[in-house]
């Protein structure tokens, strides 16, 4: 297979990157498939036959002789289906047929894609015009190459599914035109027509995902699959409690576990290197360390006191503030407060961390799965004090991120090993490992407090308390800030030694909660129906817009409000349902929760949701992160309990830490807008909202007001 | 280390291990049969779901010296061509999200649909309890289930 290149790009990098990753391109799959034991390629029935040239148009496009096209998938891949949805943009302005696209994960290359992060649900909408413009600059070359092998003009040309016609009737495919038109000079941008979207035919329609076979066919696609001859295995023995730093340790029994090859020490941790994995894990268990409590080893007791100290002071720089909310407090008719807490919660991918290092003189090679190549590219070069031009970072597909994977701790702890022992080396987290050492959603706790006259809202002011961060970007500027005269938010961003970093739709996964339970209860002290209680504000808010800006759109917020209510057959009577509406991550969101009480526990029956979030891209995926985020939602409200005590997490595997299950999973229902808008992103939006949809069902039935999470802490009360 | 004969996707295997090395790793590591995950190590999650002689195991908890002419299944050998029903009913109600969890799922369902070719919703429930989706694709898992009893 030969790869023709004719553009003026650098591709020195890329080409290092590709040969790393075994040579060639495997069609329709992931370039790790000729590695397992069923070597045999499944190709798509429909599939065009395999090129033997390629022509190469950009960093996105390779179309080949066959006119089979390759379209290159940037970012990394965590189950947010990207791969899928991605792709059907550039090929949807491509104007060619689904069928004849395969789709390969492209490496970290900087100078050659934009913004290459799995992060918050951005990968659609900051590539959408990207995408389309690379899929439209192909689709120009080639339809200009036909065109002037005719002798004819432009304008007399179209195309469909990768076949160029001219007006009297003359026809000619991709494929024959694909390796003169890659040639030619790229036109100027301008001149780029992109497609009206009413005329989409691949986006808007349900494609199945990409990697479809090999995940139903167990072909090695994730970084835990990954194998290289001659590598080794490395598990880490790393300090027991958060706080620590290791004083001696004594490796005479790990190294006579057979098959244990190598125990180094790196930082503050050992590494056991191993033929496999279990000569590894039982090497790690061998191992006997002593650890010396360096910092304060804290715990829960702790985190809640200080959590909740802070929420009657103000900050020195409040984060918003509208009016006077002191003044209006104290000309008031009545002040409610109310305080919301949630404890530090471990990610959980059902893959654990592990990445694949190779260091040599020469190079760095990385493989493995990472939500942040090019940040953790940086950081390696640092640790490692290399030059970036050495380093290459592959990403596989993920077993879930959710926010772990952002910080490539464990690509660095991986790049360290290797490093020190010469060799190439999979490093692999136990579950164990993965809870006790993670980067935890940091604990947290909200009050509100409001001031009420004449049965109107006049002051509402938010303190959030947080350990190692604040709640960031616009989010002050939430609903219902514009519609309240005096406003304030203010933040305490406190310190903890445990490590922290952003999880599913970071701060908005509680602070979501926090503000939709207590709305619900403050339509319930002004005995308003919760959902004409939100609409009011939101007239308010637009008639007469209090300070200088608010982060959301109001018709859009109402029109999935309205949407989510009529569809739940809100305001119908029953006595079982909890609304709840939020703005995340550029989506809106409004879910109605149905849940039934069962031997004193509550049981979410039906969650009716409706979503505006632009065009929606891929339907099947849509709905799939739309399903997933409420699911996962739903179990961590209610579930999602971790404590620590001396610096210690106190749940470490699945028989200690309570997730979800398919029994406990309810019907999803989903609405979304119509919209022409540009995509945003699925990926997190609609799990902020349902906490609260579920608590204030629970209390519509019970007539509890749930302040905590997990609210599994409340069932026996509930009864 | 011992020597080991086990018969995996009917086809008899040798290798050598320790007496306390898991199925999971062996199947994982000296078989290279990827397909079947590490999710716990303890029998909670499901990820490292197999058949044994027809009926779900966690493989992960299975030392491989108490395995004797039992046969193994496991996703790479549930069919020959992808076309388990399972595995198409996957394909028509695009299941997966990370795809991680997939393989256990599959295999339990596997199981399920052995014993049971019509299971009631609550039987599903029952049956799939000890498979952990942290993406949260069961409502797709129990269609596809459902689809596939009504097509055996
Ligand atoms: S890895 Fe075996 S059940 Fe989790
Ligand atoms: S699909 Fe990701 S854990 Fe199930």
């Amino acid at each position: 297979m030969t790869l023709e290149n004719n553009t003026n790009k650098s591709r020195r990098k890329f080409l290092k990157v590709s040969s790393a990753a075994g040579g060639g391109m495997l069609i329709g799959f992931n370039w790790m498939g000729c590695q397992s034991e069923a070597k045999e390629t499944v190709v798509k029935e429909v599939m065009k036959a395999i090129p033997k040239v390629w022509s190469e148009f950009d960093a996105f496009i390779k179309i080949g002789e066959t006119g089979l096209v390759t379209i290159m998938s940037q970012n990394p891949e965590i189950g947010q289906n990207i791969k899928t949805s991605m792709p059907m943009i550039v090929a949807e302005e491509l104007d060619v047929a689904w069928k004849d696209v395969v789709v390969e994960q492209a490496p970290l290359n900087e100078e050659w894609y934009p913004r290459q992060v799995a992060g918050g649900s951005q990968s659609i909408r900051s590539t959408w015009e990207t995408l389309r413009k690379a899929g439209a600059t192909a689709k120009q070359l080639l339809m200009e190459t036909a065109a002037e092998k005719w002798e004819a003009d432009l304008a007399d040309c179209t195309v469909s599914e990768g076949i160029i016609s001219h007006k009297d009737g003359r026809k000619i495919s991709y494929g024959e035109v694909a390796s003169d038109a890659s040639k030619r000079e790229t036109p100027d941008p301008k001149t780029i027509k992109l497609k009206d979207p009413k005329d989409f035919k691949i986006i808007g329609k349900s494609q199945k995902n990409v990697d479809m076979e090999g995940i139903l066919s167990g072909k090695p696609l994730f970084g835990i699959d990954f194998k290289r001859e001659g590598m080794l295995i490395a598990t880490a023995l790393r300090p027991t409690a958060f706080g620590q730093v290791l004083e001696s340790f004594d490796d005479s029994e790990a190294r006579k576990v057979s098959g244990v090859v190598d125990v180094i020490k790196f930082g503050d941790k050992i590494a056991v290197l191993a033929e496999d994995t279990w000569a590894a894990m039982k090497g790690k268990k061998a191992l006997t360390a002593k650890w010396k409590q360096d910092k304060k080893a804290e715990d829960s007791a702790f985190h809640t006191k200080t959590l909740l100290e802070h929420l009657d002071k103000k900050s020195k720089e409040p984060r918003r503030v509208d009016g006077d909310v002191d003044k209006a407090f104290a000309n008031a008719d009545k002040v409610i407060e109310k305080i919301y807490e949630a404890p530090f919660l471990p990610h959980n991918c059902m893959e654990p961390m592990n990445f694949f290092a190779h260091v040599t003189d020469e190079k760095v090679e990385m493989i493995g799965p990472i939500q942040t190549p090019a940040w953790t590219e940086s950081r390696i070069a640092e640790l490692l004090k290399r030059d970036k031009e050495d380093i290459t970072i592959e990403m596989t597909r993920m077993g879930g991120g959710f926010g772990r994977r952002l910080y490539g701790d464990f690509a660095l702890e991986a790049a360290e090993i290797s490093s020190i022992s010469k060799k190439p080396i999979k490093m692999i987290f136990s579950r164990e490992d993965d809870m006790l050492a993670g980067t935890y959603r940091p604990a947290s706790a909200y009050k509100f407090k409001v001031g009420i006259k004449d049965n109107k809202i006049t002051a509402y002011h938010l303190t959030e308390a947080c350990f190692n961060g604040e709640m960031f970007g616009t989010m002050p500027n939430n609903f219902p800030c514009g519609a309240i005269e005096n406003y304030r938010v203010d933040c305490h961003k406190l310190e903890s030694n445990i490590s922290t970093g952003a999880w599913r739709a970071p701060y908005a996964n509680f602070l979501a909660y926090a503000e939709q339970a207590f709305l619900d209860e403050l339509a319930g002290i002004l005995d308003q129906d919760a959902v004409q209680f939100r609409l009011d504000l939101f007239e308010k808010a637009k008639a007469n817009p209090v300070g200088e800006e608010h982060n959301y759109e109001i018709d859009k917020f109402v029109a999935v409000i309205n949407l989510a209510a009529e569809k739940a057959g809100w305001n119908k009577g029953n006595k079982n349902l909890g609304f709840s509406a939020y703005y995340s991550h550029n989506t809106y969101v409004a879910e109605v929760a149905e849940v039934e009480m069962q031997d004193d526990r509550p049981v979410v029956k039906k969650i009716t949701c409706a979503v505006d979030c632009g065009i929606v891209v891929n339907p099947v995926g849509a709905m799939n992160q739309i399903e997933g985020g409420i699911i996962d939602g739903i179990g961590h409200a209610l579930y999602g309990d971790f404590s620590f005590t001396e610096g210690q997490a106190q749940s470490s595997n699945f028989n200690q830490y309570r997730l979800i299950r398919m029994s406990e999973a309810p019907e999803v229902e989903v609405h979304f807008i119509e919209s022409h808008n540009d995509p945003t992103g699925l990926g997190e939006p609609t799990l902020p909202p349902v906490g609260g949809a579920v608590a204030n069902a629970i209390n519509a039935i019970s007539g509890k007001r749930l302040y905590r999470q997990p609210f599994v802490k409340y069932f026996k009360e509930l009864g | 280390m011992a020597e080991y004969k086990i018969n995996v996707n009917g086809k008899e295997k040798s290798l050598k291990a320790d007496p306390d090395t898991p199925l999971l790793w062996v199947l994982r590591d000296k078989l290279d049969l990827p397909g079947t995950k590490y999710g716990c190590g303890i029998a909670q999650c499901g990820a490292c779901t197999v058949l044994l002689d027809g009926k779900a195991v966690r493989s992960c908890s299975l030392p491989i010296s108490i395995l004797k002419e039992q046969k193994i299944t496991t996703i790479e050998g549930l069919s020959e061509d992808l076309t388990h029903p399972l595995q198409e009913a996957w394909r028509e109600f695009d299941v997966p999200q990370c795809g991680y969890c997939q393989a256990g799922q599959i295999m339990s369902a596997a199981a399920l649909l052995k014993e049971n070719k019509s299971p009631s919703e609550e039987q599903i429930d029952n049956h799939m309890q000890g498979n952990i989706c942290r993406c949260g694709t069961y409502l797709r898992i129990k269609k596809a289930i459902q689809s596939a009893s009504k097509k055996l």
